[in-house]
């Protein structure tokens, strides 16, 4: 039964995500790149992170894919028929990545990795808070930092004219 | 289903995929898409490595920040992105080549 659900999603993340780079309309990505979004947090369950995946969820699809949506509907005036937007060299693109395909699996397969008997966290958030306040709390803060950077850009960038 | 291997290679298809989304596309929003493929291909990883390779919670952390990176990655480009339509009219990054407007 866990079988089923995993592969099916396996399925969902990475049919959605072939109809991300592939679909002509930009629009049909931004809903795909929705469900690979999905499908990446439910994978995030699979490994037992389930703050990350909660946190997949409430900022990728809370806030980036709203992001994403805002740019396509702002950079493309409504009149104009054509959003859609072709990929160039398909073939030449398609052959290198499948090429890195091959290379990475034929990696993954040989090397000898470093695996541990794994035991299941009782509680993962609790454990995240602690970390992020105890060891890691100077990249906490420049994450903060980050943050505001951001935000002050791209407010910054985004104004139109004065 | 239980391998690290199974993780890998779907970390390995999605990160292929995004990057074919970056080379092949023209339209700067969905070069942004493909990005994204790519982060979350990367963070695949770090929580594979989390539960199978002994990391434990530290590769949690490091996703969560990965994340964090995202999300101020995502408002920068796309201030970026909707700048250069302003001036250029389009965002098919083939056509944007010069400095001036």
């Amino acid at each position: 039964m866990i079988d089923v659900a995993f592969w099916f999603v396996v399925i969902l993340t990475l049919g959605s995500a072939l109809i991300v780079v592939l679909n002509e309309k930009l629009v049909y990505s931004a809903i795909a790149l929705l469900f690979t979004l999905f499908g990446v947090a439910s994978l995030y369950v699979f490994l037992w992170a389930d703050f990350l995946a909660g946190a997949q969820v409430v900022i990728y699809v809370g806030g980036i894919l709203v992001l994403i949506i805002f740019g396509i509907m702002l950079t493309n005036r409504i009149t104009s028929v054509n959003i859609s937007h072709t990929s160039v060299q398909k073939g030449m693109g398609g052959v290198a990545v499948l090429g890195i395909i091959i290379v990475l699996g034929i990696m993954i397969l040989n090397t000898p990795w470093y695996q541990t008997e794994f035991v299941e966290p009782a509680q993962t958030t609790a454990t995240i808070g602690t970390l992020l306040m105890m060891e890691y709390l100077l990249p906490f803060e420049v994450a903060s930092l980050l943050l505001l950077a951001a935000l002050i850009g791209a407010a910054m960038l985004s104004r139109s004219g004065e | 289903m239980d391998s690290l291997n199974t993780y890998l290679f779907i970390a390995a298809i999605l990160f292929s995929l995004g990057l074919f989304g970056v080379i092949t596309r023209r339209n700067g929003v969905a070069v942004l898409m493909g990005i994204e493929l790519i982060l979350n291909a990367a963070n695949l990883n770090f929580l594979a490595f989390a539960k199978y390779g002994g990391m434990n919670i530290v590769g949690h952390i490091f996703a969560l920040f990965v994340i964090i990176m995202a999300a101020a990655e995502a408002a920068v480009a796309l201030a970026i992105i909707i700048n250069i339509y302003n001036n250029f009219r389009t965002i098919n990054i083939d056509d944007v080549r010069e400095l001036q407007q």
